[in-house]
């Protein structure tokens, strides 16, 4: 069941539909009609087939997207932050930072000091690149930085 | 044609749906449509570009197993495969064409460094990207 092409295909298309507004908010029940799956299996056929559940995969796509904002425009962080679909600069802030080890502001000194231009990789290609890895849950990331400060 | 690449195939879930959707929604033309036996070989082209052809093949026995066939199928309706880049003169006005047939568009054209690019998919999954390059 998990590995049907038809159920992956539509499966398939919530992803691509989060990939192309991720700064919209995507509840599961969003997500399900999308798909044509129950609401209650959503998660779980998301999960088995891209390997993250739905939610984190969308935080890492804001992040990945923030990260190329931060790199390619001028716009503020606080521009950012509600641009890529965060409530508030605080949230945008703490994620980004415990996703990526990095503030947003020291994020982009970083990216202008080293001056990385697109090069001849395809803009989007290159971001897709540098998605963050989310392989924990943010919260169990947070919970093991602060236990190996201890 | 002299040297170089003269195939490369795509692996997609129904050749006559793939076969349907890059003639008639995307403009290619057949280059060879034969069967053998159970084995289709289904190449096209695009109009533009004589010397190259994109396979659409069924994966499947005898070239690979079917336990092998049924994981490239999942693959592909996962959008896992590699990128596929289509080179247009006019991104915006190829998009508008395509998409009023049908065409499962994920992104519409963006503008990035002077280029402007959107994406589709094929009805298996295959993701393309659609490039206006400066000129």
């Amino acid at each position: 069941m998990g590995d049907d092409p038809e159920l992956l295909r539509r499966l398939l298309r919530a992803k691509d539909r989060m990939d192309a507004a991720s700064h919209e908010d995507w509840p599961v029940r969003r997500l399900a009609r999308v798909s044509g799956v129950s609401e209650a299996h959503f998660a779980r056929r998301f999960k088995d087939a891209f390997g993250v559940p739905p939610h984190r995969y969308l935080l890492s796509r804001r992040i990945e997207r923030a990260a190329a904002m931060l790199r390619d425009t001028d716009l503020s962080v606080t521009e950012i932050a509600f641009a890529t679909g965060w409530k508030s600069l605080g949230t945008f802030g703490r994620t980004f930072r415990d996703v990526t080890s990095e503030s947003p502001g020291d994020r982009r000194a970083r990216e202008r000091a080293a001056g990385n231009g697109p090069g001849r990789v395809p803009a989007c290609y290159l971001a897709a690149a540098h998605r963050p890895d989310l392989r924990i849950a943010v919260s169990e990331k947070r919970r093991r930085a602060a236990g190996g400060r201890t | 044609m002299g040297q170089g690449v003269e195939v490369v195939g795509l692996y997609v879930r129904d050749q006559e749906e793939a076969r349907a959707f890059y003639v008639e929604k995307l403009g290619f033309r057949v280059h060879t449509d034969v069967k053998n036996g159970d084995y289709r070989w289904l190449t096209v082209q695009h109009p533009d570009q004589p010397s190259f052809q994109l396979g659409l093949f069924l994966p499947g026995p005898p070239t690979i197993d079917a336990a092998t066939a049924k994981a490239v199928a999942g693959i592909v309706a996962k959008g896992a495969m590699p990128p596929l880049v289509l080179a247009v003169d006019d991104c915006r006005a190829a998009y508008e064409r395509w998409r009023a047939r049908g065409v499962e568009f994920t992104q519409e054209p963006v503008e990035r460094y002077g280029n402007v690019d959107a994406s589709f998919r094929d009805p298996s999954g295959n993701g393309w990207k659609l490039v206006q390059s400066r000129k």
